[in-house]
């Protein structure tokens, strides 16, 4: 067995049985921490399969962003998770069912699979092999895909701007700085006091 | 003992299943519910990026990226009206969530 292939089991083993431990975490807490750990290990897949690119991003955006959003709202809520979890015995049954359903489906299709003579020949952006991966993709990205690419910009903004409108409040009994009111204030208004230094107010 | 990509196909099979049973089996818990939908986008990422290696076409890892996009987009968002919903009810159990309900 090579390196490749024993990186590649020992990526996906710790990969599959962290997700696991999402799924049956009984501290969400810890199933923030494991997608975490699943995120890191499916970037090292990614990294056997040559995307460095995506690896990259995806610790970023899912480790550093996504996973920390995630472990923020878990902590900030101030819910009884023992209670949320109490119905997890009852499902287990028809949820393992639907999951080996689903996997032997799955497993099934992958290996009853072959890949046809025409799709191999029909690449619609062959990655060249003497540049590295961010600059192949930087190339297609930017000349092919330039509309799907600034149509993503667009949902970026679209989550930003409801994200921000869907949390931010107005409190009442807070002291907000209105600049239109402080450059009309006349001076007349204004009383001035002398205050000793190091004696307080 | 080279790794092709049936080993690949496998693995996010497998990721994907685990997605799957964790949406059925966290019913009331909507937090653990939204990490399931990542676990799965990330199980179709992989996918996507075997076929991307093996067929040696980028289009795949584009693919990727904006799956990507649009899984942080679904997760702000998600988490938003999360806070939102807690600061109005006081709970996310999923069953509670009837508010529209005519």
């Amino acid at each position: 067995m090579n390196a490749a292939a024993a990186f590649f089991y020992i990526f996906s083993t710790v990969m599959i049985g962290s997700a696991f431990m999402v799924i049956s975490a009984r501290n969400p807490v810890h199933s923030v921490l494991f997608l975490i750990l699943a995120f890191v290990n499916a970037a090292g897949l990614f990294l056997l399969l040559g995307a460095e690119f995506l690896a990259m991003i995806i610790v970023i955006v899912y480790v550093g962003a996504v996973a920390v959003l995630f472990l923020f709202v878990v902590m900030m809520l101030d819910v009884d998770f023992a209670e949320l979890k109490q119905g997890f015995l009852q499902y287990l049954p028809v949820g393992a069912l639907i999951g080996v359903a689903v996997l032997i489906e799955l497993v099934l299709v992958v290996g009853a699979w072959t890949m046809s003579p025409a799709a191999i020949g029909s690449v619609g952006s062959p990655a060249p092999s003497d540049v590295s991966n961010t600059l192949a993709l930087g190339r297609v990205l930017y000349t092919k895909h330039v509309y799907f690419f600034q149509a993503a910009g667009l949902v970026l903004l679209t989550a930003m701007i409801g994200a921000i409108v869907l949390t931010l409040r107005h409190k009442p009994d807070v002291k907000r700085q209105d600049i239109a009111e402080q450059n009309a204030r006349d001076k007349s208004d204004v009383e001035l006091k002398k205050v000793p230094s190091r004696a307080g107010v | 003992m080279i790794i092709g990509l049936n080993q690949y196909l496998i693995v996010a099979a497998m990721l994907f299943t685990l997605g799957i049973a964790g949406i059925i089996l966290n019913r009331k818990n909507i937090i653990v519910i939204l990490m399931s939908v990542e676990l799965i986008l990330l199980s179709v990422n992989i996918n996507l990026v075997a076929f991307s290696t093996f067929l040696g076409d980028l289009t795949g890892q584009v693919f990727s990226l904006f799956i990507l996009t649009v899984a942080a987009a679904e997760a702000a968002i998600g988490l938003a009206v999360l806070v939102t919903y807690f600061r109005n009810r006081g709970s996310i159990a999923v069953e509670d969530i009837n508010m529209m309900k005519g």
